[in-house]
């Protein structure tokens, strides 16, 4: 037996055990779903330690205190005491006496990413988004286009930049809270609405075909995948005639219970 | 009516699931071989990849975990295929892929896409054609710092081999030194903070592959133009195997896709048939 069989066998189950859960809440989906929090915790503890800890901390403080030298950071190595400080002050939070020290760590923390977030949405979205929308009511050569003949590429070319524009400035007139909307304000604000709606609905659809595509990721590795010789069709029909004759037993016995309460 | 509506609204949702698994599972098994369309934006993406000059340094990151293999991994395997590939012409790309990860659970996937590719499919060389620099924690931080010097920030490889030993790494210091970022991400960090911190600042080209449900808050940045092209989901990853040519596992699911939308699209038209066909009052 390889270890990518007993690796397909477990993944096997645990995907039928969380499918489980669409007949309802059940052992056999308790079990996977803890175990799944207990290995993640694990996972994650070890990755931390392994991957942040050891190489940006320990291991360059270790070696600058053993040579003096600065590794491969530009800054002199004890320069690392300080995110060494700043983290062992994160840990005061269990303390309910000396849990203010913690709040050093976190104004580090937010006002490093506050002050990267600034400049990110400065120059990445108000900037650049209010350019971009500053563009001509039909976008150029469009109208010639449609001029030459009448088809739904053309139609949609000339609709492209319209669309925009008033999507753009309905939507803000909605969210402008400053003016009561009624009136020509209030309709202007209901075209916004419109919008927002046709926005929600593509955003659902394309939440759709995301969930969707995770099935059939799954479903392809239940159906349709094989390791080695064996076909995995064959260990989900096993598990899922398992998970089933278990989920049953279970719904006996919880029945039995309520009969002898009753 | 009012006996159909009644019947439709006492429906178990159970059933809704079994149908939904039934209309996918079937033409998983049985292809139907569904026409699939090239969007703008995916043909963007690819004609982004076309115009990268021969020989320059490509920086790939990894952005996702294994929640987005399904829809992220077959994109991957076929903008690495896109890369590593000959042109039309027939002559080497010859680009040098810089792999990595800010996605701590990423480095594996990343591993196995580049294995899959790069070693298996073209034989390409590991520290010359290709590396891959792993994990480093500092989401946006990694981005702006990599600004001033990318070996800095990324000092050794995967596996902690340090990254003056290889090739590939000669002369690329900073963002200056590279010709495009392809970001294939899940969520957070990705496309939008590459764009906020690298495109925007350091007017780095770049592409980006993303889940369905991430892809409209990109559109944005696509429409500005500060993203060069856009690939969203299992779709995009089925376009862009259209465009180079490889029928992979995202062509596979298309069929798959479209009887599943249109499954869930009649479940919508049966619960408005539903509330339209209740007495008004009953709403």
């Amino acid at each position: 037996v390889s270890l990518d069989l007993v690796l397909t066998v477990v993944q096997v189950f645990c995907t039928l055990a969380i499918f489980s859960f669409l007949y309802k809440d059940n052992p056999v989906y308790k079990f996977v779903e803890h175990l799944f929090v207990g290995v993640a915790t694990g996972w994650w503890v070890v990755l931390e330690y392994r991957d942040v800890f050891l190489p940006n901390l320990l291991k360059p403080l270790w070696h600058g205190i053993q040579t003096g030298e600065k590794g491969e950071t530009h800054l002199p190595w004890w320069t690392l005491f300080i995110p060494l400080a700043l983290g062992l002050l994160l840990f005061m939070r269990l303390s309910p006496k000396a849990t203010y020290l913690a709040r050093w760590s976190m104004a580090v923390i937010v006002g490093t990413f506050s002050g990267l977030a600034v400049i990110g949405f400065a120059s990445g979205d108000l900037f650049n988004q209010i350019e971009s929308n500053i563009i001509p009511f039909f976008a150029p050569g469009s109208l010639a286009a449609l001029g030459q003949g009448v088809t739904l590429a053309t139609v949609l070319e000339v609709l492209r930049n319209p669309v925009l524009i008033i999507g753009c400035i309905t939507v803000l007139v909605y969210f402008f809270f400053s003016l009561p909307h009624q009136g020509a304000v209030g309709g202007v604000a209901t075209i916004g609405i419109w919008f927002l709606m046709v926005s929600f609905g593509a955003s659902y659809g394309n939440t759709v075909m995301a969930r969707i595509s995770l099935f059939i990721g799954r479903a392809n590795f239940l159906l349709a995948e094989r390791t080695g010789s064996m076909p995995h069709w064959l260990l989900t029909v096993v598990f899922a005639v398992a998970i089933i004759a278990v989920i049953a037993l279970w719904e006996r016995g919880r029945r039995g219970q309520d009969l002898d309460a009753a | 009516m009012a006996w159909l509506a009644a019947l439709l609204e006492r429906l178990d949702r159970r059933v809704i699931y079994l149908v939904v698994a039934v209309a996918i599972i079937i033409p998983l098994l049985w292809p139907m071989g569904l026409p699939i369309t090239v969007s703008k934006p995916a043909r963007d993406f690819y004609d982004g990849i076309e115009s990268i000059p021969d020989g320059s340094a490509v920086l790939l990151a990894m952005d996702y975990d294994p929640t987005g293999i399904p829809e992220l991994y077959p994109m991957n395997l076929a903008v690495l295929r896109h890369m590593l590939g000959k042109r039309a012409s027939g002559e080497e790309r010859n680009l040098k892929i810089i792999g990595f990860s800010l996605w701590p659970a990423g480095p594996p996937l990343a591993r196995k896409a580049l294995a899959e590719v790069a070693e298996r499919e073209f034989g390409k060389t590991y520290g010359v054609d290709y590396i891959n620099l792993g994990f480093k924690e500092g989401r946006e931080i990694v981005m702006a710092n990599m600004a001033s010097s990318i070996p800095q920030v990324w000092p050794s490889d995967i596996d902690g081999r340090p990254l003056a030993e290889f090739p590939i790494m000669n002369g690329i210091r900073r963002y200056d030194d590279i010709a495009y970022l392809v970001n294939i991400s899940a969520g957070y960090p990705g496309i939008k903070e590459w764009v906020q911190q690298v495109v925007s600042i350091h007017g780095l080209k770049m592409v980006g592959g993303t889940t369905g449900v991430s892809a409209p808050e990109y559109y944005p940045y696509y429409q500005s133009h500060q993203l060069l092209g856009l690939l969203e989901g299992l779709k995009g990853a089925a376009e862009y195997e259209k465009l180079i040519g490889i029928k992979g596992s995202a062509t596979a699911g298309m069929d798959a896709q479209s009887t599943g939308h249109w499954v869930i699209a009649l479940f919508i038209g049966l619960g408005n048939l539903i509330y339209f066909l209740k007495p008004r009052g009953s709403r």
